[in-house]
């Protein structure tokens, strides 16, 4: 178990260490910094001056190594367009896309897992083929264009929910939440139900199929022939053995719910590291799109890390030989 | 000379007996989606030739003719059958000159990956040892990240490197660029695994006992039988590139407004959602659904039908 974790978490650190050396690179071949950070009337001798002073005449692995360090620390430097830290910027925007990425995957779990039952159930039920031939519709439908349409509908033609922004906030320490106003619950409603739809359709169709392959198997027939109600052959017996692989989707496609939020983030103008990003690209602003990159790969390395560790704990065979 | 031509009237007659053409004709949601799929290639080729009018032709719109809504609504005008957005310019032709350049970045994007991904698949797969661990550890982090996230980035930089003036000329060529990249590694995974199984046969290491180059092994024999998997993805990409591309597009980060694709078309119209101009939007919105719809179960069909194992 101790050498399995460690060489996870050797691999998890060289993972980051390759993203932040991309991060890094991108200061070194995007623009010249020291043009960034000085006006126009600015002599040389003041330029080489400053760019002593930054480091930045210092070798390339004594550069990259004081990066690392700075940005495992929270420290990216300051925003060439903000002009603020670039932490700052990010820290106050995290609340908003954290939020909304946790609603959608429980809107996912929430709706999706029924859904996969229902349709896995009662296979052959005209219901469950409308479901199903929707979903795939849903799956061909962009993100942006789920959302023009959420809009459209219940936005523009019913005009029953908010189509852009957070609503109010209620600060609790340095968090701003939107769970405790109406205003705030109603703004989540369009984008994490946009932001969900995928992951929904994924995991519905993923239990489908788990559930479609444990109803075929021995156990449950055997079950069935004790003579144990429906009931509880579906729910004890069949959909337990169908919720590992569940969960550990689930805890994958989080980080992607994270890394998707910018498309919903940019339909809804909600103020989150999505859209801060994007306009980060837009503006070509590297502080916040190295930052934005290398604590995207944090989400996804440690989920990922959690996500192995679960399947160890669970699933008796990797134990063995110890991989 | 003969040989060549009784080797080509038996490859048509070969693919008329085939497994595919025979589960093509079966399937009639694959022939749909074919025609569909045609249907917007010979559009968007000929996009000059068949849309009614000219969007880009300044001196043919007028703006007297903006914001019309479709053919049938009241206020609707019979030259323009799907309405006009907030210029004037035809809807419908917007659309058709649109899928040209949505399809053209997809496209392009795709052959990229392909071309990036099966060379290094092939070396990953033939040399093996280091260079193969490299190739898959690279193709292994990428993979952790959405594809989508890795082409903004791309792009990002990419709008960083080239000098603010020229941004819109290379935008389509740095939206390539980014899109290829960010879908290369599935070739390279799948042709390597065909490639691992391929050295090892025969045939090859005839070829290589006769001293042929590995160079021209990979290519000349070990290609072509890994390419039929490599077919059924490259449909499949091709739905998500034209979709990457739109997304990107949409967010601003794509192509620019003066030669728009679908995506654009649908930045632009969403400004008018609002004030309930829904069509110049909405229409768009639709094309692409329904071209990426036709693509992806094309690409589906095509995937079972190469499958044996649901033969």
């Amino acid at each position: 178990m101790v050498s399995f974790l460690l060489k996870r978490l050797l691999q998890s650190i060289i993972v980051m260490l390759t993203v932040a050396l991309i991060a890094f690179a991108m200061f070194q071949f995007v623009g010249d910094p020291i043009n960034n950070m000085v006006g126009q009337d600015t002599t040389q001798v003041e330029r080489e001056a400053l760019k002593e002073k930054l480091g930045l005449n210092d070798p390339f692995l004594v550069q990259f190594g004081r990066f690392a360090w700075n940005a495992a620390q929270g420290d990216f430097g300051i925003s060439y367009k903000y002009k603020t830290p670039v932490s700052d910027l990010i820290f106050e925007r995290m609340p908003a896309t954290l939020e909304l990425a946790f609603v959608s995957a429980v809107l996912a779990l929430v709706l999706g897992i029924p859904l996969g039952v229902y349709t896995a159930l009662k296979r052959n039920g005209w219901l469950s083929k409308f479901i199903m031939t929707t979903s795939l519709i849903g799956v061909s439908l962009p993100t942006f264009l789920t959302g023009i349409l959420l809009i459209l509908f219940f936005g523009v033609i019913l005009r029953w929910l908010p189509t852009f922004g957070r609503g109010d906030v209620v600060e609790i320490g340095t968090w701003a939440t939107g769970f405790l106003t109406i205003s705030g619950l109603k703004s989540l409603i369009l984008p994490s139900f946009t932001l969900a739809l995928f992951q929904l359709t994924l995991i519905m169709r993923l239990v489908r199929a788990e559930m479609l392959e444990v109803l075929r198997t021995d156990f449950v027939k055997f079950a069935k022939a004790r003579g144990l109600p429906d009931r509880s052959v579906h729910f004890k017996h069949a959909l337990k053995n169908t919720l590992v692989p569940v969960i550990t989707i689930t805890g994958l496609q989080l980080g992607s719910l994270i890394a998707f939020a910018i498309i919903t983030e940019s339909v809804f103008q909600w103020p989150g590291m999505g859209l801060l990003f994007i306009q980060a690209v837009s503006d070509v602003d590297i502080p916040i799109m190295a930052a934005y990159l290398v604590l995207i790969a944090f989400f996804f390395v440690l989920i990922n890390m959690i996500v192995d560790i679960l399947y160890y704990a669970v699933d008796p065979r990797l134990r063995s030989n110890d991989g | 000379m003969k040989m060549d031509k009784t080797v080509e009237t038996t490859r048509l007659e070969r693919f008329l007996d085939s497994d595919i053409w025979h589960s093509f004709k079966k399937s009639p949601i694959a022939i749909i989606a074919f025609v569909i799929t045609v249907v917007f290639l010979l559009a968007a080729a000929f996009a000059p030739l068949v849309s009614p009018h000219n969007p880009f032709d300044l001196a043919s719109i007028d703006i007297m003719d903006s914001s019309l809504p479709p053919v049938w609504m009241d206020e609707g005008d019979a030259r323009f059958f799907l309405g006009t957005d907030d210029q004037g310019r035809d809807i419908f032709s917007t659309i058709i000159y649109g899928a040209r350049i949505s399809l053209l970045v997809g496209f392009a994007s795709v052959i990229f990956s392909m071309v990036v991904g099966i060379t290094l698949g092939l070396i990953s797969g033939y040399a093996g040892g280091r260079v193969d661990a490299f190739i898959m550890r690279v193709a292994d982090i990428q993979l952790s990240f959405p594809a989508i996230l890795i082409a903004l980035l791309i792009d990002g930089v990419a709008r960083g490197l080239v000098p603010k003036e020229m941004h819109e000329e290379l935008a389509v060529y740095v939206l390539i660029f980014a899109i290829g990249i960010s879908g290369w590694v599935q070739y390279a995974r799948t042709v390597r695994g065909s490639t691992l199984v391929e050295k090892n046969k025969e045939y090859v290491q005839a070829a290589q006992v006769i001293g042929i180059r590995p160079g021209t092994i990979l290519r000349r024999h070990v290609l072509p039988n890994v390419m039929g998997p490599v077919m059924v993805i490259a449909t499949i990409h091709l739905a998500i590139a034209v979709i990457t591309e739109a997304t990107l597009s949409f967010l601003g980060v794509g192509v620019p407004p003066t030669t728009p694709s679908l995506g654009t078309l649908i930045r632009i119209g969403n400004e008018y959602l609002f004030s309930g101009e829904w069509w110049i939007t909405i229409f768009p919105g639709a094309a692409l659904v329904i071209l990426v719809l036709a693509v992806n179960l094309l690409g589906d069909w095509l995937r079972d039908a190469m499958n044996p194992k649901l033969r």
